[in-house]
């Protein structure tokens, strides 16, 4: 840009499911430099998924020094460090040697099921429910831990002599900038430590009978800290005579740190991020909401020694990987963005519904035996009416989740905050705002995950005296207004839920 | 009833001759390589040019094949793709413009906004996705007539209001800004389509280097021009920002 930026900056690192990113911010919350490397993914056998914490530290490494460069930054420059990582991603290392003992095994890997099941005993997955805000399923940490332990030889005995140390990927990025082997902290913040399974959430301790029960020896865990205070400084390693002494102040799970950087630091609001699948947040404020309609109490953020702030999160599985499918398996489009193209060559979805239930329906159903299907066809629906529906389906789900919060909560959706790359969908964007009948909001930095975990990291260092700092950073880019007529709405509502039913006991038990 | 339309035919034995080698060809050539009087080859190659099927360098006025050829068989871009690739820079010129941003294509003779990104004071605004602006007055129409020939023809062809004391309607005067246009690779639009508003743009081309449209900031006169000329601060980013859009698009470096 023509413009310049002058320091100092705040560095956002970014450790994702598939690459490591690091984001250098202005006191604006504007992009000042971006690096980024993808990592290799391994796939030992069919849904297990494996990432090597090495590569990802080094690579961790080489971005931050990359995005340095390109923004011509000096240590003086940088005035702390912030992380954000991919949620529930679990691994093991030695403390003495700094070396991980095994690959870490990723959030989607299902290899904990029949663990989960086993554990879930009578009272089944809602087992910790109650203390923890998480059903008992294979993506959260806690079990991962205790299947490493048991099925890779000699890591319990090395685990019960405290040679051992367990971390989500960032308390391994946190260990390794601050010093790894010489002195390394060893922390974690609530909103990682909240998706282990093993933390309570009223008082955010770790739960050890929980962890008892769960075969995971107190002495691996790392220290549950906030997501916004100094953790430490940057010591040694190649990074060591880059940034030495610079705080790395800030760790949070990458949806809450999206919920972050949207700058939802109010009861009521919510962000959802739509990619493959969609994620939606609503902060409840230091209210912690237990969930009857399905959906995951979570810690939203806590800053420095506030009160802890809870969010309800709903997850959908498949909103931008239906139009994947779209491209990729029934040939309907050549690229993703083409969808909408196809689906505004009609006025209408034709009486056509899709409900994606791919692998079972989710939040609010959570019904495994649900399975896919577009129902409502007749001779005159078209592969633009098909298209349509597959947008609508992505704009449905969300109003179910969105239904299930307010009637958690209480509370009325004020807005709807949105990011993500479906965010570039104009007609799904607008049809959202319609059936939600709330406003639709972008915001302009479409970055959001980053700049949270920026924001947080400023703040821990008082480079933003409070969050309201933060919210006159945030502006508006576009917003959808509602516009659909109640009657049509509620109707379209009713076919889509009679849709819905359609996919539930098609798989026989 | 004629077995085949002569004119059609004639029209196909032209475009076969410009596609024949590298070389332009003036009219005299073409018409005495077909056999045919100097009007009637100038009415089919008039036509052509109208159709974006031939093109007339404006420097010596012989004429070569137009890029509505090159876009018949290929695939043209989509709108939607070409917003999702733009989705980042505009936002990015928003913010260091603090100013509207729009970007713009071709349609049915005028310019269909299909991305907008809102001017970032928090001030209510309504997205603008869809609607229709002006070829001859705004700086995202110029634009496109300056560097997509059917724009060109469109834009000829169509009613040219006027909307304020500064909209240029007499044709040649507007074949001078398209000129200038073409020359410093950004068009403005200084109070000509609204009273107190001023636009600069600047094209976005593909990787065929075809402009596919225009992108640009809209802003009150008052912030975005001084001395009555647009900032040139902001010039530079509008055009940064058609580079960094082309680039994602396949276009080869400028």
């Amino acid at each position: 840009m023509t413009d310049t930026h002058t320091g100092p900056f705040i560095a956002a690192i970014d450790q994702g499911t598939t690459s490591s990113r690091c984001i250098i911010f202005d006191r604006d919350g504007r992009i000042v430099a971006v690096d980024q490397k993808e990592h290799e993914q391994i796939f030992p056998k069919p849904g297990w998924v494996e990432h090597d914490a090495a590569e990802i530290w080094k690579n961790v490494q080489d971005v931050v020094s990359g995005a340095m460069v390109k923004a011509g930054a000096s240590r003086e420059d940088i005035l702390s460090i912030g992380i954000t990582n991919q949620r529930e991603t679990t691994m093991l290392w030695d403390k003495h040697t700094g070396k991980p003992v095994h690959n870490a095994i990723v959030w989607q890997d299902t290899r904990t099921d029949v663990l989960c099941k086993k554990l879930g005993g009578d009272v089944g997955q809602d087992r910790w429910r109650r203390e923890t805000g998480l059903p008992l399923a294979a993506y959260f940490a806690g079990p991962k831990i205790a299947w490493l332990l048991d099925n890779v030889a000699g890591l319990r005995e090395r685990a019960e002599a405290g040679d051992l140390l367990f971390g989500t990927m960032d308390s391994w990025v946190i260990w390794n900038l601050t010093g790894g082997v010489n002195g390394g902290v060893h922390v974690t913040d609530v909103t990682n430590a909240s998706r282990t399974l093993l933390m309570n959430l009223d008082d955010l301790k770790w739960n050890e009978e929980i962890a008892a029960e769960m075969g995971v020896p107190m002495q691996v865990l790392p220290e549950i800290r906030s997501s916004s205070e100094v953790y430490g400084t940057v010591t040694g390693g190649p990074l060591g005579g880059l940034l030495a002494g610079v705080p790395v102040a800030s760790a949070l799970g990458d949806q809450q740190a999206a919920l972050f950087g949207q700058t939802c630091f109010s009861t009521g609001e919510a962000k959802s991020t739509y990619g493959t699948g969609t994620f939606m947040l609503m902060n409840t404020g230091e209210k912690l909401i237990h969930s009857e309609s399905g959906l995951i109490t979570t810690v939203g953020y806590r800053i420095g020694d506030q009160d802890p702030v809870y969010a309800l999160e709903g997850s959908i599985a498949v909103t931008g990987a239906l139009v994947q499918w779209m491209r990729d398996q029934m040939g309907l489009i050549k690229t993703a963005a083409e969808i909408e193209t196809l689906a505004m060559s009609v006025e209408d979805n034709g009486g056509a519904y899709f409900v994606p239930a791919f692998s079972g329906l989710f939040a609010p159903y959570w019904r495994s035996d649900a399975r896919g299907v577009i129902a409502g066809l007749t001779r005159y629906v078209t592969k633009a009416h098909i298209a349509r529906a597959v947008l609508e389906a992505t704009a449905w789900q969300t109003r179910e989740i969105s239904d299930a919060m307010i009637k958690d909560s209480g509370v009325e959706l004020v807005a709807l905050k949105v990011d993500g790359g479906m965010t570039s969908n104009n007609l799904l964007m607008q049809f959202l705002a319609d059936v939600l009948d709330a406003p639709v909001v972008r915001p302009m930095v479409a970055e959001t995950t980053c700049l949270g975990a920026a924001y947080a990291a400023g703040l821990a260092v008082g480079f933003w005296d409070s969050v309201e700092d933060l919210r006159v950073n945030w502006r508006r880019a576009a917003e959808w207004t509602p516009g659909m007529d109640a009657e049509v709405r509620d109707r379209e509502y009713k076919n889509w839920l009679k849709a819905v039913e359609r996919t539930m006991g098609w798989i026989d038990d | 009833m004629a077995k085949h339309i002569q004119s059609l035919e004639r029209a196909a034995a032209m475009l076969r001759l410009l596609a024949g080698g590298e070389r332009r060809l003036g009219l005299s050539d073409i018409a005495s390589s077909l056999g045919l009087a100097k009007a009637t080859a100038h009415g089919i190659l008039r036509t052509l040019q109208h159709e974006g099927f031939v093109e007339q360098d404006p420097g010596s006025g012989r004429y070569q094949l137009g890029a509505e050829l090159l876009r018949l068989g290929t695939t043209y871009l989509d709108v939607h793709e070409l917003r999702a690739r733009a989705l980042v820079w505009t936002d990015d010129l928003a913010r260091s413009s603090g100013e509207a941003v729009y970007l713009g294509v071709l349609h049915q003779h005028g310019v269909l906004i299909v991305h907008h990104v809102f001017r970032p004071d928090d001030s209510r605004q309504v997205l603008e996705v869809g609607a229709m602006q002006p070829l001859h007055s705004t700086a995202l129409g110029k634009v496109l007539a300056a560097t997509d020939p059917v724009a060109h023809a469109e834009l000829v062809d169509a009613k040219r209001e006027p909307f304020t004391a500064r909209t240029v309607t007499e044709l040649d005067e507007i074949e001078r800004a398209l000129d200038l246009t073409r020359a410093q690779g950004y068009a403005t639009d200084n109070e000509e389509t609204f009273e107190g508003v001023a636009a600069v743009a600047a094209p976005i081309y593909d990787r065929r280097r075809l402009a596919v449209g225009s992108v640009g900031i809209t802003g009150a006169v008052e912030r975005v021009c001084r001395d009555g000329e647009l900032r040139p601060e902001l010039v530079a980013a509008v055009r940064d920002t058609a580079r960094s859009v082309s680039r994602d698009l396949g276009a080869k470096p400028f």
